[in-house]
């Protein structure tokens, strides 16, 4: 029987956990632990609702409703002197709670203190843009938007970043195979050559791993080179090291492996 | 709209006729002043450019979808293919992360042994990036020298770790490797010198005409448009916010060495090239003081190099060889890999581009549920956007320059 794998989080999982096993946590803290973060807390609760918030490894963490995060973050700015946002990103959850957690990673550069502020939406849901506080929410965004595929409201120029214009499915999603999918296989072979090209040249091999010994035209056997097209010979003989191109090459004609030392200590 | 046709280059939503006296150039992704794969849209009014796109993308290799799906130790390899131009301040920013998450305290020798890397790593990178910029601008002997400064210290790391560009030489938990005997000698030679070969630059540098002419008041950033874009490292300091992670929140022994953060208010290409020579300055201090303590260590005889925490890190070869236990724990920790405990940590280290930050959401398993890898470069390359119009196009090449971007870090 074929083990199951399910669709929604194709992740690669440990083959084996002991029955046992629990996972421990993190420690987690009260925000009144640090009296900055506590101060900020209250700032914050006073002005909108907090869902949760605690302090983890010296960093606090907020979780706010997503339709505040644009004043949440100007709030965090104008009053709060966290002047910087760092990092912004998504986690996916489609798979256990039908969406994604949207975080902001935040610096105050006076109180030399880091808070991340999170939301979360829904699979389909749209987040408003913080382009119009931080320039850099521009790319980051744009970025988000790229892996995940999460729609963002007012955002000027909502386009692919690192990925083609044309890219079907959104890479980091758990439900995107390592690998690529189909779509990617195919990409580079019909944008290149075209779709009737297809037969000839075959989907792509996207594993990097994959090693074809037997195979001489795409992998050469390290010491045993031939020419492209010779079939695979068990009894080939070593390739000489001493080997030259026909007619020889122009500045290493004249080189003798004998002769030849290695310096042992470069002056420095 | 162009059709998709093949073996033509299909440039989406531009039309290159227009109407206008605007011309659109397409510049990279494969120029040799792009510092990688950057291609650069820009619209230019006679030499001067109105606006400017820059497309990244050409160097993506998915890193943090290969991350959640590599056990810890697997992806340390991979950070190297960051910014492989300092490949060992990206292992250490991805070894402290995990320690953070796991809290781990790493032994006094491997912090020495890993400043020390770190440092090189810096000196590595600024003389990368004089030798590059200057090459860019024009000055072909700054480049020879600046390049032979680097491949000493490259044969340095070489002697540690066996590597010259990809080092992975710093482990999660600690190092792997003491120093080799010719180690500190070698460093020793090569920073005594070192003063000598920054004036050396300075005096071909400071003074030149063509220099000044390309640097000076070009690519100026204002403070708030610094830290609007998110910069950080030199570009922020050269903004004027005296801001370096390795002072303001240190981590391994920064807060026991001396130095000094080096900041400038001009803002332009010429203040950033003072800052990186300063800046080496710097870190030749640090790498002195730090050989003071490798010393001290050596003396007080502390020569553990990996932490001690048989959950997460392999016992030293010596007991995995001579004790069953810790053979069984380095065999799971092989195959199985490590398991964090579920929490989410971001970590932030100075690295030679600026903050590096790693943010690691574990679930408890051994792979990252999501690792996300915050890279200086990015924002510095999105910086071009509004850096650039106003700017002529021969000021492109040496924006780009002092930038310092590096593209295996821009796309990761």
């Amino acid at each position: 029987m074929r083990s199951y794998t399910p669709k929604d989080d194709v992740q690669k999982k440990s083959y084996y956990t002991d029955r046992y096993w629990v996972a421990p946590q993190v420690p987690k803290s009260d925000v009144s632990e640090d009296a900055v973060f506590a101060a900020d807390h209250a700032e914050l609760r006073a002005h909108f609702e907090i869902l949760e918030a605690y302090i983890q490894r010296d960093q606090m963490v907020v979780y706010i409703h997503p339709k505040d995060n644009y004043a949440v973050l100007e709030f965090l700015r104008d009053h709060c002197g966290y002047t910087q946002l760092s990092e912004l990103s998504a986690i996916d959850w489609i798979a256990q709670r039908g969406g994604f957690e949207v975080f902001y990673q935040m610096l105050s550069m006076t109180k030399r203190k880091r808070i991340r502020v999170k939301c979360f939406i829904g699979e389909n849901e749209a987040i408003n843009s913080v382009e119009k506080l931080f320039r850099s929410a521009d790319w980051s965004e744009r970025e988000m938007y790229d892996m995940f595929g999460i729609k963002v409201n007012n955002h000027p120029f909502l386009k692919r970043i690192l990925m083609p214009d044309d890219w079907e499915g959104f890479p980091l999603r758990k439900t995107y195979p390592l690998q690529g999918d189909e779509f990617a296989a195919w990409y580079e072979v019909d944008r290149i050559f075209g779709k009737e090209a297809r037969d000839i040249i075959g989907p792509e091999i996207r594993d990097a791993a994959r090693v074809d010994r037997y195979d001489t035209e795409r992998f050469a056997r390290l010491g045993y080179e031939v020419p492209k097209g010779t079939p695979f010979d068990p009894n080939q003989p070593k390739t000489s090291l001493a080997y030259q191109e026909e007619g020889g090459v122009f500045l290493i004609e004249g080189f003798d492996e004998e002769k030849s030392t290695i310096i042992s200590d470069r002056k420095r | 709209m162009q059709q998709t046709n093949r073996l033509r280059p299909f440039f989406e939503n531009i039309t290159f006729e227009r109407d206008d006296n605007e011309l659109v150039l397409n510049f990279g992704p494969q120029h040799p002043s792009a510092h990688g794969q950057l291609r650069l849209m820009l619209h230019l009014q006679q030499e001067q450019i109105v606006k400017a796109y820059p497309d990244i993308g050409y160097l993506h290799r998915g890193m943090e979808k290969m991350a959640e799906n590599m056990i810890y130790n697997e992806f340390m390899p991979t950070t190297d293919r960051m910014d492989y131009i300092a490949s060992s301040s990206n292992n250490y920013g991805f070894a402290l992360a995990v320690e953070r998450l796991i809290g781990l305290e790493v032994p006094r020798r491997a912090k020495v042994i890993r400043m020390l890397l770190l440092e090189i790593n810096r000196l590595m990178s600024h003389l990368f990036w004089l030798a590059t910029t200057a090459l860019d601008v024009g000055a072909m002997t700054i480049f020879l020298f600046a390049f032979r400064e680097r491949e000493y210290l490259m044969d340095i790391i070489e002697d540690y770790c066996g590597a010259r560009l990809t080092h992975a030489a710093i482990r999660i938990g600690g190092v792997p490797l003491d120093l080799p005997d010719n180690f500190i000698p070698d460093l020793k030679n090569f920073l005594d010198k070192l003063p000598q070969n920054i004036k050396d630059y300075e005096d071909l540098l400071d003074t030149n005409r063509i220099w000044l002419m390309r640097m000076e008041n070009v690519g100026v950033i204002p403070t708030e448009m610094a830290l609007s874009w998110g910069c950080s490292g030199p570009m922020l300091r050269a903004s004027g916010v005296a801001w370096d992670i390795r002072k303001e929140e240190p981590y391994e022994l920064y807060d026991e060495v001396e130095f000094a953060v080096p900041v400038s208010d001009k803002g332009d290409n010429f203040a950033r090239y003072k800052l990186y020579m300063a800046e080496m300055r710097e870190s030749a201090k640090i790498l002195y003081q730090c050989i003071e303590k490798y010393e001290e260590t050596v003396q007080n005889n502390q020569t553990e190099l990996m932490a001690h925490a048989p959950q997460y890190i392999s016992a030293p070869k010596l007991d995995i060889m001579t004790q069953n236990y810790s053979l069984m724990q380095h065999f799971v920790l092989v195959t199985q890999g490590m398991r964090p405990a579920v929490g989410e940590v971001y970590v932030a280290t100075e690295s030679p581009k600026g903050e590096l930050g790693f943010f690691i959401n574990s679930q408890g398993g051994p792979y990252p549920y999501r690792l996300k890898l915050r890279a200086p470069s990015f924002w510095h390359t999105g910086i071009l956007t509004d850096l650039l119009p106003g700017h002529y196009i021969p000021d492109v090449v040496s924006i780009i320059g002092t930038t310092n971007i590096v593209f295996g870090e821009v796309d990761r």
